[in-house]
């Protein structure tokens, strides 16, 4: 029984950080109709881009964080701006490819720079320090993950539901023809919407590079496990990406405790029953505003 | 086309008669057959791989080119060819060069199975799921003693049953059939009825749903074969080099190799592809002493294309000297009215 | 003159929709485009505001050729449109799909409270969903986010299409109030009768082409059958 509940606990725990890398890739999908294929690969750079800073600065990873966030917002905004914004007019098919693309030269340039040998942040002891609840052991490292997704959950919620800014994307998602004829330059809120969802890949990258090691080829899966996210969630739902990559942090989690090396196959067999099963995933947008 | 077409004018359509690719392709099928007569063993490899590539990136157009279906997981059919091959030759001790038709058939049944889940997702999401999919099998066989489990397999063993003189070209010569299967296979396709029906889902899946092509049916069967075909392909491409391991094989960047190759080359085309595979060995070749940078090469100018030329080099050239080798397409003619 | 055209062409992809239009607007006067479905009449309203781009011609607006701008250039300059079926924004309030109209900083004339003014019945749905709206209701919206934007020129495609009788006309008559403070409009519209009571003068547009233009006092229903129907 304790087992089971701690095995519930730390899925969510691990849950907390799909759903928070879900987010980025949720933001791109539903602001700029961008599937980002690199998504993953931009997770693994920040973690690359804290790492110089650390070294560069003697910081400790969780105060370069604040270096990052605006570093990370920059490179998003600047590639929309160079060439997303130019691969959207040909369908949505264009941008997917070009991010593709840019997530092979990417793993070859880290290969390039940094070596294919697994690199990670150190925070020291908070790394493996606990909570101790009876027989419970958790991370405060997840713990702190978690609350993260939260908080950023919450204010990106806040941003879109009472900013001026928040509504302008909210007008240029429901149809951006128009938006434009209200004096909206809707690449620019392209330009701005993939900041910010480069701004919560910069979180999300450093804190995956303290929470484990990293190496040029690891975004590969961290955009599947975002994306997967994404999908049980609903499509369309920023709420329901938060509660899709608690679904498949539990799922993993589970898989784990059946085999060590099931883990990730459980995370992905979920997802093809709710494919099967429920397409629409757990908040379609029909349902449910973000 | 001289004039801008106007509403007024009247519209006629037909195919074009097929002459000089037919024609090009039998010298080409001629030369590769006595290729092997004065090529070295090395060279016999490295058109094995250009034709494991050219198969490849022909079953991948056939499939996003021609139904507007982009996958990025052709890993998973590549990966289960490759070990369908390896499984059952060293399991049985299965000629391995009839073996590589068993793997097209093994990714042709993970094809059909998987299609019932896959075709539930749309555009960009298909692309990902299809990677979901190789990613489930990496796993399965990374958790498998049977298969290798993380270390690989070796077909080493078996190879010894095989006279020494037609390791390479007994692979040589499977590979240069499929390769001129695939394209008759995919030319024919496409000028038949049924081609006709694949581009009018590519082009409006409303007007063809609207004319009574079952959609979804013609999807299926156009999946089913480029599994098939890229099965096969991975088989090949693994005979030639007799060792298998989950992680290169599943690896995301044999689909990245392939795009680029056919958006380099130019998509939708049967030319393309051969134009992009070429473009590809003579960068890797050139390259090859700058380690990984002809990836990184090959990437930016695939994304170059995309942006700019998104007909590929060889819409560039059919349409500056007008030539098309292997009319597939239905042009409409305009005749001013 | 505020907005003069000159042989504009235009068309999507491959297929052109406008063969060489002429048109003139004198500020503070109402225009009556009038055409079957498909003459052009909505390709050339694209054009004014920027969302189609012309492939030939002027479009000089306060004597500046504005054929290359971009939309939200466009609307900065005050041209506003009311595009046809409304296009409300479906996940703003009644309220923020006002607001939405002073994204171009005109200068402010408009207010919300002189829109709820104009157009009383829509105070008591401020926090309400636009689409939640009965279809003049969200008409009204429509029109009072472009005025929002403070134009000069305002754009109304199809005011009247899917609206009952009585609604159309309280539109038109409360637009009539509007115009009188000098603001300049381009109504397009299949009902001519509605479209020529409404206007100054009128343009009759067919296959991309002028084929008649007139004023409200010298129209001749037997021309104008001629011209929107053609031969």
């Amino acid at each position: 029984m304790i087992a089971w509940i701690d095995t519930l606990i730390q899925g969510v725990l691990l849950g907390g950080f799909f759903a928070l890398s879900g987010l980025g890739l949720s933001l791109s999908f539903g602001i700029m109709h961008i599937v980002n294929i690199a998504h993953g690969d931009f997770l693994v750079v920040a973690a690359y881009l804290c790492l110089v800073i650390c070294g560069l600065f003697g910081l400790n990873p969780l105060l370069a964080i604040i270096i990052v966030i605006p570093l990370m917002f920059l490179f998003g905004y600047a590639l929309q701006k160079t060439i997303l914004n130019k691969g959207v007019d040909g369908g949505e098919l264009s941008p997917l490819l070009i991010t593709f693309g840019l997530s092979i030269i990417l793993h070859n340039l880290l290969q390039e720079f940094f070596s294919a040998d697994a690199k990670s942040l150190d925070v020291g002891a908070f790394e493996v320090a606990s909570l101790n609840i009876g027989p419970l052991h958790i991370g405060w490292l997840p713990i702190t993950i978690l609350v993260t997704t939260l908080v950023v959950y919450y204010i990106l919620h806040q941003i879109m539901e009472s900013t001026k800014f928040g509504m302008i994307v909210r007008a240029t998602v429901d149809d951006p023809e128009i938006t434009s004829l209200m004096g909206v330059d809707t690449k620019k809120i392209n330009c701005l919407g993939m900041g910010l969802s480069m701004t919560i890949v910069g979180i999300a990258g450093t804190l995956f590079g303290i929470k484990s090691s990293f190496f040029p080829l690891a975004g590969g899966l961290q955009l599947l496990f975002a994306f997967e996210a994404v999908i049980i969630g609903g499509m369309g739902s920023i709420w329901g990406t938060l509660l899709g990559g608690m679904s498949l942090g539990i799922a993993q989690t589970i898989g784990y405790r059946i085999g060590s090396g099931w883990g990730e196959f459980a995370g992905h067999l979920v997802f093809f029953l709710f494919l099967l099963l429920k397409p629409s995933g757990l908040l379609s947008k029909e349902t449910q505003h973000a | 086309m001289p004039d801008t077409p106007q509403v007024k004018s009247s519209f006629s359509w037909q195919i074009k008669k097929p002459i000089a690719g037919p024609i090009i392709l039998a010298l080409a099928a001629v030369f590769c057959a006595v290729f092997p007569l004065f090529g070295s063993t090395g060279t016999l490899r490295l058109m094995n791989e250009i034709m494991a590539l050219m198969i490849m990136a022909q079953a991948w157009n056939l499939l996003a080119g021609f139904t507007g279906f982009v996958s990025i997981g052709q890993q998973a059919f590549i990966g289960i060819g490759a070990y369908g091959l390896f499984v059952t030759s060293i399991e049985t001790g299965l000629n391995p060069f009839a073996a590589v038709f068993l793997g097209g058939l093994a990714a042709a049944v993970v094809g059909i199975l998987s299609a019932p889940a896959l075709f539930r997702l749309r555009g960009p999401y298909f692309a990902i799921g299809t990677w979901v999919l190789a990613e489930l099998f990496r796993i399965v066989i990374l958790n498998t003693q049977k298969f290798g489990s993380g270390s690989g397999l070796t077909l080493a063993r078996v190879i010894k049953t095989i006279p020494r003189e037609y390791r390479t070209s007994g692979t040589y010569w499977v590979a240069l059939f499929l390769t001129v299967f695939t394209i008759f296979l995919v030319y024919f396709l496409l000028r038949s009825r049924f081609g006709l029906a694949v581009r009018t889902v590519r082009d409006n899946e409303a007007s063809a749903e609207s004319v009574g092509v079952n959609i979804l049916r013609i999807k299926f069967i156009v999946f089913i074969i480029s599994a098939f075909l890229t099965g096969c392909a991975g088989a090949i491409s693994y005979l030639n080099t007799m060792f298998i391991n989950p992680y290169a094989t599943f690896s995301v960047e044999w689909s990245a190799l392939l795009i680029f190759v056919v958006i380099i080359g130019g998509i939708g085309t049967i030319e393309g592809p051969f134009i992009g595979v070429l473009f590809y060995f003579f960068l890797r070749e050139t390259l090859s002493d700058f380690g990984t940078w002809y990836i990184i090469a090959l990437g930016l100018v695939a994304i170059a294309m995309m942006l700019f030329v998104p007909n590929g080099l060889w819409g560039m050239v059919s349409k500056r000297f007008n030539i098309n080798l292997f009319p597939t397409g239905a042009t409409v003619v305009m005749k001013k009215g | 003159m505020l907005l003069e055209i000159k042989e504009l062409k235009a068309g999507y992809g491959e297929i052109q929709a406008l063969f060489g239009v002429e048109l003139s607007l004198e500020e503070g006067s109402t225009l009556a485009l009038i055409g079957a479905n498909g003459a052009g009449k909505s390709s050339l309203l694209r054009c004014i505001t920027g969302l189609i781009r012309p492939t030939g011609g002027q479009i000089l607006y306060n004597k500046k050729n504005i054929a290359a701008y971009r939309p939200y250039d466009i609307s900065a300059m005050g041209i506003a449109m009311v595009p046809e079926g409304r296009r409300l924004f479906p996940s703003l309030t009644v309220e923020e799909n006002l607001i939405m109209g002073q994204c171009n900083k005109r200068e402010q004339e408009w207010t919300l409270e002189r829109v709820y003014d104009l157009f009383p019945p829509l105070k008591g749905f401020r926090k309400r969903m636009g689409t939640e709206l009965s279809g003049g209701q969200q008409q009204m919206v429509a029109v009072g986010r472009a005025l929002m934007s403070n134009p000069r020129l305002l754009l109304c495609d199809e005011l009247s299409l899917g609206l009952a009788p009585v609604v159309i006309k309280d539109i038109y008559r409360t637009l009539e109030t509007v115009t009188k403070t000098g603001l300049s409009l381009i109504i397009v519209e299949q009902d001519i009768n509605q479209a020529i009571a409404a206007s100054n003068s009128f343009l009759c547009i067919r296959e991309g082409e002028i084929v008649l233009s007139g004023t409200r006092e010298n129209a001749d229903r037997n021309l104008i059958a001629k011209a929107y129907f053609g031969n």
